[in-house]
């Protein structure tokens, strides 16, 4: 059974077509790498995926449940996380603040409004647990609005890992990062376990390569290439829309 | 029959009127984002200052057009005041730019009470149209056809205004979208004080030309306030086309509500608003959600 | 941590003596007044402040339970029975209210909010045969409650007191909830909260039910307090009012709406004794604040003591002693 399956899937603004007739079929465990050049159409087809905006047509199964018309919220309890590209973090409160609330976000604790947060110690330990595999905890208790863009991609992973999702999908998890930070960035994501499906919106191709094991090839909305990392890089199209015409 | 006619003729002037008081209310809207809440007050104190002008001050008497043109250009230099002193601090905060409006109309209609005291002033009909129209069994008023046909004079020269001249389309390009407008080098704060000084002097030709109607007394701005609310949330925000069509609209509900549903006047006149809220929320001939 | 402790000691020490260090009834008076004003304007705070809502029509709530209450008195009901029904039908009221407005927020919000406000005024103001209009609905004599008369000042002000810390206390453990924190975070990230698995629209609305509860208390204790209730309680500028309790003292901490109430009471009462002018006064202190001090009284005075506080112990620690030298 395929963790993320997409077919016949359409958008479009207006008259623009943002979304042409994109097919996806992600294998469990899968890494999956996503790229193409800027108005691609990548961060739309992840917003279809989670639900933030409704296709036009086709269909979205994650391990063989038709979601389509899952609303966003209820796609998170069925194993579904993201990262953001623009960094959307809580930026009034702390780091593990910031990790608690995507822990509670899936605990049906969240509708309590008689318990003190602070005091629930699984909560405080698993996003303690959380912090420590992104290298944060250190640090857990720094307003977010004291730390760096790398510590923030960080705290970005680390909510999302800490749902425990069946499919994680990162949008550009490298923007913005210098050399160092990436090369963290890099283990952080290496170092995800196999049950977890990847999927990876990536704008710059050196950096993730490495990373996927199937890359897709957005342009104009469209699939235009798909298959290894080999077959990819050799395919003229691919350079095409890399290189120019 | 001639019941019906006569609340037909009033609900139009008072469209008219309406129309005055909202498209200055909406052009606002439109380009800065914000509902302004003092547009109420601008209207009671043009009303306030022409009266006093025309009932004399200081010995001096004025003709009442007179009176009006000076009302207008008092309150359309107050109305730029505002917002080049206060609102022009707190760029991009709709909220905080809210409430400082709301402020402000607290401050105006205090001021109001404090210079011209508790009774309502009346204003005579300017004398040139004092007299009636015959039309069968019917009469009509002269200042009453006379408003609509203001109204109408003015729907025009605004819509010139917008379409046909450079600052129209700089206003026009700035409702659409004000970042596209900044980039394309139309200096758009520029233009908030323009639309706002235009609007206040509006409202505040309304509030005189309406006088020798509704009179002038405290408390006419939370009268007049949320009728201009009702009507641009109507016909949509920064369309001239939707604050006239919104204005007759709502002069008709409002005077026929009056007649015939004196205890829900306000709840009727109010249903509608809700409805295109939460049905069309971008107004019947809007183009953004507000 | 300790100093709070003892700030908090001292505040409730000297609220519990109130009656007995005040010079007079009339200040006794202002002090309910300051007490169940400040339950309001906590009210308010959930949605202002917690939620990022900004409701301008929340005096129009509070005078549906005003009326609701003085409607079942007047009708010769029992004292529980009338807090019952006009809690049940203030916290109805603001179901629909939130129904109806939470499909908007921001400016949206703040239109909705208004013209549900107006109606609700309209209908108090023009539906004589149901509120007497103009004129308002008077009650004879404040309630006998459980034995006690609250026609006593006394009386009347510990009853409000208890109330009022029952509500302060049911807002410090919602803030500090689960629920409470999904609720500032639908305030500062709404689309990411919906990712994360969160119900947006149904955790403002219990907000919103939260915030209706606290609006029907205190204009119970109105009803009980003036006897009278007439169109003006739900006028816009009663929403003005206790919106700016609300920001003056500061939107979403939990002791700023308590420190707006008092100073908007105490301003009110104090002006009101030698001018009428009250109205321009409201108006330009919230011109001032906005424009000021927009994050409202208790923190900008936070910000500015710990600014001072940082700066003493800089000048300190660089040049010991010298302050003193300084002529």
């Amino acid at each position: 059974m395929t963790a993320l399956n997409v077919t016949g899937l359409c958008k479009s603004f207006g008259g623009l077509h943002v979304t042409t007739n994109v097919n996806l079929n992600v294998e469990p465990g899968e890494r999956r790498l996503i790229i193409g050049p800027n108005g691609a159409g990548k961060t739309t087809l992840f917003n279809l995926i989670t639900g933030e905006l409704t296709p036009d047509s086709g269909t979205i199964h994650l391990f063989g449940q038709d979601i389509t018309n899952v609303p966003s919220r209820r796609r998170a309890h069925l194993g579904m996380a993201r990262t953001y590209q623009i960094i959307t973090l809580f930026a009034r409160d702390t780091i593990i603040h910031n990790v608690t609330l995507a822990l509670l976000g899936l605990s049906p604790a969240r509708w309590n409004p008689l318990i003190d947060l602070k005091r629930q110690g699984h909560f405080v330990e698993h996003a303690h647990a959380a912090l420590e595999k992104v290298g944060l905890a250190h640090i857990a208790n720094r307003p977010l609005a004291q730390t760096s863009y790398g510590e923030r991609r960080r705290v970005e992973i680390a909510m999302a890992l800490t749902q425990n999702p069946k499919v994680l999908l990162l949008d550009e998890p490298f923007a913005g990062l210098s050399i160092d930070e990436r090369r963290d960035v890099k283990q952080l994501l290496l170092a995800i376990p196999r049950d977890i499906t990847v999927v990876m919106i990536e704008h710059n191709m050196d950096v993730a390569l490495e990373f996927a094991e199937r890359i897709t090839l957005l342009h104009f909305g469209e699939v235009i290439v798909e298959g290894n990392r080999a077959e990819v890089v050799a395919d003229p199209r691919t350079r095409e829309v890399y290189l120019g015409h | 029959m001639s019941f019906w006619l006569v609340l037909t003729v009033n609900s139009v002037t008072f469209g008219g009127l309406l129309f005055l008081l909202s498209a200055g209310f909406s052009l606002i809207f439109g380009l800065m984002r914000i509902p302004n809440l003092t547009h109420g007050s601008l209207f009671m104190l043009g009303a306030y200052i022409g009266a006093t002008f025309v009932i004399g001050v200081f010995g001096v008497k004025l003709n009442f057009w007179l009176a009006a043109l000076l009302a207008t250009l008092a309150v359309a230099l107050l109305g730029a005041l505002a917002e080049r002193l206060l609102l022009r601090r707190l760029p991009g905060e709709q909220l905080a730019q809210v409430l400082v409006t709301l402020g402000l109309s607290f401050m105006a209609a205090d001021f109001c009470l404090m210079v011209w005291g508790g009774d309502p002033l009346s204003v005579a009909t300017p004398s040139e149209l004092a007299g009636f129209q015959r039309f069968g069994a019917l009469v009509f008023p002269n200042y009453r056809l006379a408003i609509i046909v203001i109204a109408i004079i003015v729907a025009i020269g605004l819509w010139l205004l917008l379409d046909r001249t450079r600052l129209g389309a700089m206003i026009r390009a700035g409702v659409d979208d004000p970042d596209m407008a900044r980039v394309v080098g139309i200096r758009v704060s520029q233009l908030f004080t323009i639309v706002f000084a235009l609007g206040a002097g509006l409202a505040a030709f309304a509030g005189i030309v309406g006088g020798p109607i509704l009179s002038v007394y405290p408390g006419l701005d939370q009268d007049m306030l949320p009728l201009a609310l009702v009507v641009v949330i109507l016909g949509g925000t920064g369309s001239l086309l939707g604050s006239f069509v919104g204005s007759i609209i709502v002069g008709f509900i409002y005077n026929f509500g009056q007649a015939l549903l004196p205890e829900l006047a306000y709840f009727v006149l109010f249903l509608p608003m809700l409805l295109v809220l939460l049905l069309r929320p971008q107004g019947l001939f809007g183009r953004h959600v507000p | 941590m300790t100093i709070r402790f003892l700030a908090l000691v001292v505040a409730f020490a000297a609220l519990a003596t109130v009656p007995y260090w005040m010079p007079g009834v009339y200040y006794i008076n202002v002090a309910s007044q300051i007490l169940f004003y400040a339950i309001f304007a906590l009210g308010l705070n959930v949605l202002v402040g917690y939620a990022g809502l900004v409701s301008l029509g929340h005096a129009g709530l509070f005078g549906v339970a005003a009326y609701a209450a003085g409607y079942m008195l007047q009708l010769g009901f029992g004292h529980p029975l009338a807090i019952l029904v006009a809690l049940v039908i203030g916290v109805a009221s603001m179901a629909i209210y939130a129904a109806l407005s939470l499909r908007s927020t921001g400016i949206g919000f703040i239109m909705i909010t208004l013209a549900l406000g107006e109606i609700l005024w309209g209908l108090a103001y023009r539906w004589i045969s149901l509120t007497g209009g103009d004129n308002g609905l008077s009650l004879k004599s404040r309630p006998e409650l459980f034995g006690f008369s609250m026609s006593d000042v006394n009386t009347f002000y510990y009853a409000s007191l208890v109330i009022f810390m029952l509500s302060l206390a049911a807002m410090t453990v919602f803030v500090r909830s689960p629920l409470g924190a999904a609720l500032m975070g639908t305030r500062d990230q709404p689309r990411r909260m919906n990712a994360l698995g969160y119900h947006v629209w149904a955790i403002r609305f219990y907000a919103c039910l939260f915030s209706g509860l606290l609006t029907s208390i205190s204009a119970i204790l109105f009803v009980y307090y003036t006897q009278f209730i007439s169109p003006q309680t739900l006028a816009l500028t009663a929403s003005a009012e206790v919106l700016l309790m609300v920001i003056s003292g500061g939107a979403g901490t939990l002791l700023g709406p308590i420190v707006g109430a008092t100073l908007v009471v105490v301003v009110k009462t104090v002006v009101s004794g030698f001018i009428e002018r009250w109205n321009f006064l409201l108006g330009a202190i919230f011109v001032a604040i906005v424009i000021l001090m927009p994050e409202g009284l208790v923190p900008g005075t936070a910000r500015l003591w710990r600014l001072a506080w940082r700066q003493r112990e800089r000048g300190a620690s660089v040049t010991p002693g010298s302050a003193e030298a300084k002529p």
